[in-house]
């Protein structure tokens, strides 16, 4: 008999947990982001690399994570593209949505967003004369505030992070409900409340990432 | 009424396959849409063209082998009817209609809008059965079944086997056909028995009879000749998770 992770529920299920561990993981980012409004992200980036073992077991954790869910949902899609010889001349979906059989552009435009956003913020190599590293604020710490509003002012950086905000929000539009169902974790009654608060949950995340961009772009937060 | 046909042409499962233009004149719309399908083919038959290849058996909305996609949905545009209920009122005069076979890796086209759906029949083979003694007919009400359970067991059990689901599914799975036939069974005390050998086969089969996964598009609930619903895939996951122990060979 097959084993697991052979089995199409069972790599489907590994999809569904991973996925919702990066929704964990968005949250929390999307909180700790909000503090550049308060003039707090210095002190917040701070206090979070004076704790490298919660910084270390996060990125490992993390980076297993998205191998795991990457992994899988390639193998299934290619899969399910071998499933189906060919489209119908004439083809009407009634339930499926834009987000839901785009889930895989939509997850490959997250996963090349990350390797930039890594690069631009984590590595600091795209704008090396914004780099925290290489800016210290007036209490001696890295210079988060400065690094993101100069690069946040730049039209270009700002439109790659909205555009890759929207290719979240309709991914999480759909696979927030979904593996809610492929873990079974719902029932007839219970099911429409997910698809709405997953629904919701995908607008507010949207909202609260583009906040930063936007609000940088029409000049409302300076920096000092 | 008079209606204009694009109708898929594939002389068998190895040719391939084309739509062909046949014009359906004085149709009435008391026909149903086979009864459509009849009189066209007679117009063909007495001009010495070849008729229209199609399946149908019971006429009657059970059988399930009328596997037509009616302009891009299975079984046409009428919710919850198979294309034998299908009534010509539903279309008007001058419509053009598109009628091609299920479209699936699982199902091969043998002729026109025939497919072969013998790979339901591996899936049920596979597990979709309960191990019991025969023997004398077992007293009514032997085994005490919640009606609640009851019920949703017969819900599943409505299930014709159409594949209308795995024709409209963007993955070409068969999951809501399976999960169906799982629910059906793991309801009653008779199918738990078997339960956990019964999801891990069946689901396996599904993949070795070239079906795709299921993503989640629901687009198999919509077309559902019976009103199958997707409740029964999670219920599906959720026997799959009972099933299970990571760290040893599902289902023993």
């Amino acid at each position: 008999m097959q084993s697991f992770i052979n089995s199409s529920v069972g790599r489907k299920m590994l999809v569904a947990v991973t996925g919702q561990f990066m929704i964990l993981f968005i949250f929390v980012h999307v909180l700790g982001n909000s503090t550049v409004f308060f003039g707090g992200l210095n002190a917040y980036a701070a206090k979070l690399h004076s704790l490298p073992l919660l910084v270390w077991i996060t990125r490992i954790i993390m980076s297993t994570v998205i191998t795991v869910h990457v992994f899988f949902s390639i193998q299934l899609t290619l899969e399910n593209w071998k499933s189906n010889p060919g489209s119908y001349a004439v083809s009407k979906y009634q339930r499926s949505t834009f987000a839901s059989r785009n889930m895989i552009w939509t997850g490959a435009l997250i996963g090349t967003f990350l390797l930039f956003h890594l690069l631009h913020f984590t590595f600091q190599v795209i704008n090396p004369s914004f780099a925290a590293s290489a800016n210290m604020d007036a209490l001696g710490r890295p210079d988060v505030t400065f690094m993101v509003i100069s690069s946040f002012q730049h039209f270009i950086s700002s439109i790659i992070y909205i555009a890759a905000m929207i290719a979240l929000a309709l991914h999480l539009f759909h696979g927030i409900q979904s593996s809610f169902q492929t873990l079974g974790i719902n029932n007839e009654r219970s099911m429409p409340f997910i698809t709405k608060s997953g629904s919701v949950a995908s607008v507010i995340l949207f909202l609260g990432y583009i906040a930063i961009p936007v609000i940088i772009l029409l000049g409302l937060l300076k920096g000092q | 009424m008079n209606l204009t046909l694009y109708v898929w042409k594939q002389k068998s499962k190895d040719q391939p396959g084309e739509l062909v233009q046949y014009d359906a004149r004085n149709v009435s719309p008391d026909m149903s849409f086979l009864e459509m399908l009849d009189v066209v083919n007679e117009g063909l038959i007495r001009e010495n063209n070849e008729p229209i290849a199609f399946d149908h058996d019971c006429r009657e909305g059970i059988c399930g082998t009328c596997s037509q996609v009616i302009n891009g949905i299975p079984h046409g545009p009428q919710e919850r009817t198979t294309v034998c209920q299908l009534h010509m009122r539903n279309f008007k005069d001058g419509d053009t209609i598109y009628i091609e076979p299920w479209r699936a890796k699982a199902f091969p086209v043998i002729k026109d809008l025939i497919v072969d759906r013998s790979a339901f029949e591996s899936i049920i083979q596979s597990g979709g059965y309960v191990s019991v003694h025969t023997g004398g007919v077992p007293d009514a009400n032997a085994i005490p079944i919640p009606k609640e359970d009851a019920d949703i067991s017969m819900d599943a059990a409505e299930c014709i086997g159409c594949g209308a689901c795995v024709a409209a599914c963007p993955n070409g799975s068969a999951m809501l056909f399976t999960a169906a036939k799982i629910t059906n069974l793991a309801m009653l005390p008779q199918g738990k028995v078997e339960a956990k050998k019964r999801v891990c086969m069946m689901t396996e089969e599904m993949l070795n009879q070239g079906f795709g996964n299921c993503s989640n598009h629901y687009e198999c609930q919509a077309a559902c000749p019976k009103g199958i619903k997707v409740s029964f895939i999670a219920k599906l996951n959720r026997e799959f998770t009972k099933a299970v122990n990571i760290f040893s060979e599902p289902g023993e």
